[in-house]
Formats: structure tokens, sequence, C-alpha cells
């Protein structure tokens, strides 16, 4: 599976604000149906990395290449359309709208009725209900506020909102830091279908545990570069935390209470 | 890990399956619907042989409430799109002055001087809209403004080019005009007479109208008022755009990262409250034969109260064109049912106010309930 050719690879990328360099130098890259988790501590540069990815920030240095083209994405916009679709930890979701009129906003569904073009209504909620129940979600109603929903239900929608509108690459910026257990482990879940359906989750966490729990590789990044890429059975969560720590303090820390974190 | 997750999750959600009643009670026109109900009571309890419910009494509260509702329509959509605009009534009274000044003192064709005014009102709305997205203004300053300018220049402009503030002679000027009928004409005439033919309704007595109905018929602003709410219904829940207007007061940012054209989608509504606004002007000079400076005053806020009775949120977002419609009917009824019931006039305003507290407190509820929030 992870033979197949990345859909999405970055080759040395810099980013430099003015003096800062934000990124010195990573490599990444994500692969159909796999599931390649970007750890790192804050600072560590994710925010960066995700905002070149999706073609907020240009890098300054170093080559992307988008199924196997050299490209540049010049607008998030030119990166959605090629298939890179990027859930933000602030969702872009309207809590008093309902589910339905949230997963189409932007990209109504419309039938024709004589010359008036009207918003297809019973096609929007079949779609959607279809979408929820694959994704695990059981909708008490179609015109349900989105409101009502949990935040890792809400996850569930921008992410089944994301697959449906074509995604081949899924970002997920922290999608489970402010979730509760049984929450992020439907977000969990909801990963792992993505994945099944051949989408490239490109998951980013500073939680060592919830990346093992789904990721196929790792990658961690420290202070604006990569330490390198390991296959799922290779690593351990003490490395991974060691790792995104820098080496230091985090591997006295859990010397002294093994797996307290 | 995640299949026992999964199947609890739905069990869960089962438990907490919503009363039919907390469902019902999160419809915006929930309110307005009960609100209406109570209203058509009381004023038959306290009412019903003054009058009121004869041809004549309908005529006149359906007439009021349909004025409100003109503007009401205009003012839900904008209010829903997350925006005031607070200049409706003095663009009224700015509409009407433009109508005689170019029909009267121009010596203007009726129907230019009528598509003058709308051409003038859209391009004020357009403005108005244009300089919130721009300067990032809350819109309730950018339309104050806009209150006081188009107020004062009606005032300048009669009396600038007639020394009054009053223009009269539009009725004469309007004579065989082809547009004027659509906003100052009345249908079914030839119905309602036969209905006086036939003594089912009311004719005159004496006089030199006598047997023709005391009600001549359907006054084409009640047909502005049905074909406006209509519109704005359908535009709201049936098509594309009205999502977008949702989307657009719901969460501006949220919406244009989904592509949402959110700036075009508030321009538009503000220029639709403009032209609500006109259709009303046009109505009234038409109805009435003349233009006044002082026209309109205050209706900007009768036409929010209308919508904030309608079940509608002032932040925008959540609302709805039937709850606004409701709103002017009960607005209607109640304006005129106490002029029938014989009570004191002014008690409307405290009646107003009273109403006004307890819709926007039950909205206020009622969006927790949605959203979830406490």
């Amino acid at each position: 599976m992870s033979e197949a050719a990345p859909i999405l690879e970055m080759r040395g990328i810099e980013k430099h604000f003015g003096p800062v360099v934000a990124l010195a130098g990573v490599s990444f890259d994500i692969r159909p149906g796999e599931c390649h988790c970007l750890l790192g501590d804050n600072g560590a540069g994710k925010s960066t990395f995700i905002k070149t990815m999706s073609g907020v920030h240009r890098p300054t240095r170093g080559e992307i290449f988008f199924e196997g083209r050299p490209l540049r994405f010049s607008s998030p916009r030119d990166a959605m359309e090629a298939g890179v679709a990027t859930v933000f930890q602030d969702l872009a979701m309207i809590p008093l709208m309902s589910v339905t009129r949230n997963f189409w906003m932007g990209r109504e569904p419309q039938k024709r009725l004589g010359p008036l073009k009207l918003f297809d209504r019973a096609r929007a909620e079949a779609v959607v209900a279809e979408q929820m129940r694959e994704m695990g979600i059981n909708l008490r109603q179609a015109d349900q506020a989105v409101g009502t929903l949990s935040g890792g239900e809400r996850q569930t929608v921008a992410i089944a909102r994301a697959v449906y509108f074509g995604a081949k690459v899924l970002i997920l910026d922290e999608p489970t830091s402010a979730l509760g257990v049984r929450q992020t482990s439907h977000v969990l879940a909801t990963i792992d279908r993505a994945r099944a359906r051949g989408v490239g989750v490109v998951f980013i966490t500073h939680n060592a545990r919830h990346a093992l729990a789904v990721g196929d590789r790792f990658t961690v990044l420290n202070r604006g570069r990569t330490l390198g890429t390991a296959r799922k059975g290779e690593v351990a969560i003490t490395e991974l935390q060691d790792l995104m720590a820098g080496g230091g303090e985090m591997a006295d820390m859990s010397a002294l209470g093994e797996g307290a974190l | 890990m995640s299949a026992p997750t999964a199947a609890a999750k739905i069990d869960d959600e089962r438990l907490k399956q919503v009363s039919w009643l907390r469902q019902a009670l999160v419809r915006p026109e929930l309110g307005a619907i009960c609100g209406a109900i109570l209203v058509f009571v009381f004023f038959l309890m306290v009412a019903g042989d003054s009058g009121m419910f004869a041809p004549q009494g309908i005529r006149n509260w359906t007439l009021v409430s349909a004025q409100f509702a003109i503007l009401a329509a205009g003012a839900c959509l904008l209010m829903i799109a997350g925006e005031f605009d607070l200049s409706v009534g003095s663009m009224i009274g700015f509409a009407g002055v433009v109508i005689a000044i170019l029909s009267v003192q121009w010596g203007w064709p009726v129907w230019a001087a009528i598509l003058s005014a709308f051409a003038v009102c859209l391009f004020i709305g357009a403005v108005n809209g244009f300089l919130v997205i721009k300067t990032g203004l809350p819109s309730f300053i950018v339309t104050l403004a806009f209150l006081y300018i188009l107020r004062g220049l009606t005032i300048w402009l009669s009396v600038a080019t007639t020394r009054q503030t009053i223009i009269g002679g539009v009725g004469q000027a309007a004579q065989g005009d082809w547009l004027a009928p659509i906003f100052g004409g009345i249908a079914f005439r030839g119905l309602f007479q036969w209905m006086g033919d036939q003594g089912w309704i009311a004719t005159f007595t004496r006089g030199a109208r006598i047997g023709e109905p005391v009600v001549e018929g359907i006054p084409a602003l009640v047909f502005w008022a049905l074909g406006l709410i209509l519109f704005a219904h359908v535009l709201l829940t049936r098509t594309r755009f009205g999502n977008w207007i949702f989307a657009s007061g719901g969460d501006a940012e949220a919406a244009r990262k989904v592509g949402v054209p959110v700036s075009r989608v508030k321009i538009l509504m503000f220029m639709f409250s403009a032209f609500c606004a006109c259709v009303f002007a046009t109505c009234q000079v038409m109805e009435f034969g003349s233009a006044a400076a002082d026209r309109g005053l205050l209706k900007e806020f009768e036409a929010i109260i209308c919508v904030v009775i309608g079940g509608a949120l002032l932040t925008g977002g959540y609302g709805s064109v039937i709850g606004a419609a409701l709103g002017a009917l009960i607005f209607g009824v109640v304006q005129q049912g106490l002029f029938f019931a014989n009570a004191e006039s002014s008690l409307f305003r405290v009646f107003l106010g009273v109403i006004l507290l307890m819709a926007v407190i039950m909205n206020t509820i009622i969006r927790r309930m949605i959203t979830g929030e406490r």
C-alpha cells in the first residue's frame, strides 16, 4: 500500500519570515490511502508547514510535487481545487445552520423548476444522511443544527465534507487537541474511514498516543527540521516524545514515570 | 477500538432524543404563530362587535399590516444576512419626494418618475452595503448616517423646489399612466361590486356613491406585500442564494472560507431592503396623490420589530420571512385593534415595547437551545 506513488511530495522546504527561519529544510510526502502523522511540539513549525502545504504560504526554498509534477499553489483556492483540503481547528462551520446547509455551503446542488433554479433539498439531505451514516453519525433529523453536535462530531462533518468534495489529500490540523476521550476516538475512527476511501490523510498532532492509534508513518518536526520518518511498528511512544522534545528533558521525565504521558 | 465506542455513541444519541415540543420551539416562526393567534382571540373578545372584523375593519388592519410586511420582507433578509438598515424610513420620504418632484415639478411621465426613484433607491442601498463592507464598520452606524443624510436631503429638496414640505398633484399627473396603477390601483372592483349587489358586503346607502360597496376592492399594496413575502421566503429557503444569506449572517469568515461571496450577498440584501422601501413609498404616494418630506418616520424600527417578533436573531444567521410577515400582521392588528377597542392609542407604544422585549428574550433562549451554549 505504502509503495504507491506519493500524491503530494515536499522536498527540502524552507520558509523564512524576515530573519526568522520557521522551516529549515522539511521533507514530507503523502500517499493515497495512508495516514501520515506529523508530530511536533508547539513552535516546531507545524502551522507554517501546513500553511505551505495548503497554499497559504509560498516556500522560500524547496520543491513541491503534486501527483509527480512540480507545482506551486498560489492560493488556498488553488490547493483546494487540486484536491488538497485543510480542516482547520475552527472548522468553517456555522452552529446556527443545519448540518445539511453547512455541508453544502458554497456548493449547493440545484435543480430546475421552469425558469427557476432551486436548491435541491431532497438530494442535499439524502447525500448528507448517507455520508454521515458512513462516518458513523446518526442524525436525528436532516435539519439538525451543527450547534447541537459535539466537537468530535463537528470534526467528522468537516472531514466528511472535504472527502465528499473530492479531497485527495486531507490535512487535519490538531483535530483531537480540544476533545475528550470518546470524541477523540470518534475522530480517529473517521480518519480511518477517510483513509479506507483512498484519501491521503496528514494528521498533525502533538499527542503521540493519538498518532500511534491511526498512523501508518510518523514524521517528527523539531525546530523547523524533520528528524526522519518512521513506519508503523518501528517506533514506540517514548521515542516519538523524545524526538518531539528534542531529546533532552522529556527523556528524563519519562525515565521517572514510564508511560505517564 | 472504534467499533464498541461507535455503538455506544449511537445509544447515547438515542438517549438524547429531543421531545417534539423542543423541536417545535426551535423553529423561528413559533412565537409569531402563537402571538398572532393570541392577538386575534383577544380582539375577537374585546372588539368583536366593533366592526373590526367587518369588511371595512378587515381592510383597515390588512392595509396597515401589508405596509409593515413590505418593509419587514426586506429587513428580514438583511437581518438574517447579518446587517441592519436604519435608513429605510428616510428612504421612504426621499423616494416619495423624488417621484413628486420629477412628475409634478419637472413634468416627467409618472412611470419615468417611479422608475427613477427605484434606480436612486437601489443605488443608495448599494452605497450603504458597499460602505459597510469596505469600511468594516457596523451597519448600524453607516445606515444611521444615511437616516440623517436622506431625511435632510428630502426636506431640502422639497423646500428648495416648492417651498413646501408636501408636494401635491401626483394624483392628477398619474391619470392614465400605465405604471401608477401597479402601485396605487385597486383590484377585483367588479367582484366586490357584485358581492355588494348580492348584499354580502356593506354598500353605501346614501350620498353620491349610493349602491357602491364600502370596500371597493383589494389595493395593490396588499399584492405587493404578498408578492414580496413569497419572493423573500422562496429565495431564503429554496435557493442556493438563500443558503448564502444564512451563511453570511451566521459567520461571514467561515462562509468566505468555503467560497460564499459574502460581500455580494450583503450588498444585494441592502439593495433589496431599499427596493422594499421604494415600493412602500410609491404605493403611499399613489394612494395619497402627494408626497411629504416627513413620510416614513420610525418605519425602520417598526420593520426591525416585525422581524424580531418573527423570530429572527438580531445577530444574524437565523430567522424566517413567514415569521416576519406574521410579526407585521400582529403589529397591524394590534395598532388598529386598540383603535376599534376604544383604547388609548398611546398604549400601543407600551404594547410594542413589551412585545419587543418578550420576543428578544424568547429568541435568545431559542438560540441557546439550538447551539447548545449555556
